[in-house]
């Protein structure tokens, strides 16, 4: 039987406010142990939460940015569940009246096509503590620094059919809640993870087959491989005829495969109700109005505006809108240079990306500012050096050397235009290598490239390279 | 009786709750007692009703994004009994 897989993801994405959600607890990462959990946070008898202002107006934000509906009214309601890294017993969470609800993502696929992907909703609920199970002899570490972070959990629709169209997704999400600042999206530090979704039912069939949620995936990767790795379990149950069971599972990054976590019957049964503690969020027009005017240009109007104005491939819009710093980069470079912006994406996504790659540092830490790289873009355009020097310029502008035009200048790198020159150099050339010219001259084509590359090596690649193939071939012709 | 005695089991066991055997026939006849009593609300017509979230008819006033809270460690693991690497230890939980 053929098989369609259905993935919905939940994706949990922490909010970069200075305080916590519900206390004035910093939320800064990697600080002491317990050294940024307050009374609240600890769930102290007596102990009432406040709502943080940021993480409303960032929900809302990412609300507008995905055409939501922004709720005007919400309420916070009570996941009751007990774990120790959770002191009060309870989530604050949504849940029937979330603060976004049904929105739309366009998603660009591998092959540059666009998907869209439903959003079921968006609600705001508090982060819970860390456990560590490792060092402690029979006993497991509790440190609640984490609890009572803010965190969107977006929730998609069940509409994403393979695990490369589910990590599309949350690269999308991943690129929009950074060009927003409603999230650092570190998910090494666990500021941006998700939970999959995950069923598959006979190709053709329109009712949802029997999911298992795979919890805590907190890389690309990792999303992809486990998609991968339970549908293929999926499918072997039910091709031995047996039947998946509703479940939450690990994903094992190890071993490569997902493993059960909860037994069933301690099916989640979370008796939510709201939360006495906290009042109705009601939100007037005109807050909604303030922060849509504080909305940036977002990723997929960036993408569109490079490929229509600026005439670059879907491919290359898609490199350069990954993130708002590389977008400003690229822009930066084109109104400095002002012309030639498909040389400046070649350049932006190849050679400085690949240099910032090796170096292991962020387009904000280029050693290479967009001005400095503009400039020796511009002596390409001006023909003071060709493509192939300006990799050479370009790596000695990289270790600080100076400026594009210093290191022409230092270096003799000047191209060589003067047509008479050229063909000094291309007369001494044939005459060094008379088999091969007469070889040329017997039908031999593809020796054109030998007297390029002897003519190159003699100007030490100063040569405008259109002008020797021009004169080249002239003079070898006869 | 509205709950069976299964039902009543299962809540006491999501809320932590230990029932013994000899009250639990009295739990289960009080709380259905009181989702009977409940119950009877469901004869009010409430179509053109907004769901009440909270008996305070007011909205959730906002706080500023600031750290107003310091380091208290200290104090506060002075309230438990077992602390290491300022960590809160707890028995063994494992999934």
């Amino acid at each position: 039987m053929e098989w369609e897989t259905v993935i919905g993801l939940e994706i949990h994405a922490q909010l970069n406010t200075l305080s916590k959600i519900f206390s004035g607890a910093s939320t800064a990462y990697g600080a002491e142990p317990n050294s940024q959990a307050c009374l609240v946070d600890l769930g102290y008898p007596g102990q009432l939460p406040v709502l943080n202002a940021q993480a409303v107006a960032k929900a809302v934000k990412f609300g507008l940015a995905t055409g939501s509906k922004v709720a005007r009214r919400s309420v916070f309601a009570r996941k009751n569940y007990f774990y120790p890294d959770l002191p009060k017993g309870y989530q604050i969470s949504q849940f029937e009246l979330p603060i976004v609800e049904t929105g739309k993502l366009e998603v660009v696929l591998e092959d540059g096509s666009i998907k869209i992907v439903g959003l079921t909703r968006a609600h705001l609920e508090e982060d819970a503590g860390k456990s560590l199970h490792e060092d402690f002899a029979g006993m497991t570490g509790i440190d609640l620094n984490r609890a009572g972070t803010p965190l969107l959990e977006i929730v998609s629709e069940p509409e994403m059919y393979n695990a490369k169209e589910a990590v599309a997704y949350m690269k999308t999400i991943h690129t929009l809640v950074r060009y927003l600042d409603i999230s650092d999206g570190n998910m090494a530090e666990g500021s941006f993870r998700c939970d999959a979704n995950v069923s598959v039912r006979p190709k053709g069939s329109d009712k949802l087959g029997t999911r298992s949620e795979i919890k805590n995936l907190n890389s690309f990767r990792f999303v992809e491989r486990a998609i991968n790795f339970e549908v293929e379990r999926q499918i072997d149950i039910l091709e031995s005829g047996g039947k998946v069971v509703q479940e939450t599972r690990l994903y094992d990054s190890v071993k490569d495969e997902t493993r059960s976590m909860r037994s069933k019957e301690e099916a989640n049964d979370y008796r939510y109700f709201p939360d006495p503690d906290l009042l109705p969020v009601v939100l007037e027009e005109s807050y909604i109005e303030d922060i849509a005017k504080t909305l940036p240009e977002l990723p997929g109007q960036k993408r569109k505006r490079f490929i229509d104005e600026h005439g670059l491939s879907a491919y290359d819009a898609g490199v350069l809108t990954a993130s708002r710093e590389l977008g400003d980069y690229y822009e930066h470079v084109v109104e400095r240079l002002g012309s030639d912006p498909k040389l400046a994406a070649n350049w932006v996504s190849g050679e400085l990306a690949g240099a910032l790659n090796k170096a292991g540092l962020d387009i904000t830490e280029s050693v290479v500012g967009p001005e400095a790289l503009a400039d020796m873009l511009g002596r390409i355009v001006d023909n003071t050096i060709s493509g192939k020097i300006a990799k050479d310029v370009f790596e000695a502008m990289w270790s600080g050397e100076g400026t594009a035009d210093e290191i022409i200048e230092a270096r003799g790198l000047k191209q060589i235009t003067d047509s008479s020159a050229i063909e000094a150099v291309i007369d001494q050339v044939m005459e060094a290598n008379p088999g091969q010219l007469a070889d040329y001259r017997s039908g031999k084509d593809k020796l054109f490239g030998f007297f390029v590359g002897q003519v190159m090596k003699a100007t030490q690649g100063k040569a405008n390279p259109a002008q020797v193939n021009d004169v080249l071939r002239k003079k070898l012709a006869g | 009786m509205s709950l069976t005695k299964r039902e009543v089991e299962n809540v006491a066991h999501l809320a932590r709750l230990e029932i013994t055997e000899g009250e639990i026939e009295r739990v289960v006849e009080n709380l259905s007692s009181i989702i009977d009593f409940v119950d009877q609300l469901r004869g009010a017509d409430t179509g053109d009703v907004l769901p009440m979230a909270h008996p305070l008819d007011m909205s959730q006033r906002l706080r500023t994004d600031e750290v107003s809270e310091s380091d208290q460690r200290k104090r506060f693991q002075a309230n438990t009994s077992a602390v290491e690497a300022g960590l809160y230890l707890v028995p063994k939980v494992i999934e």
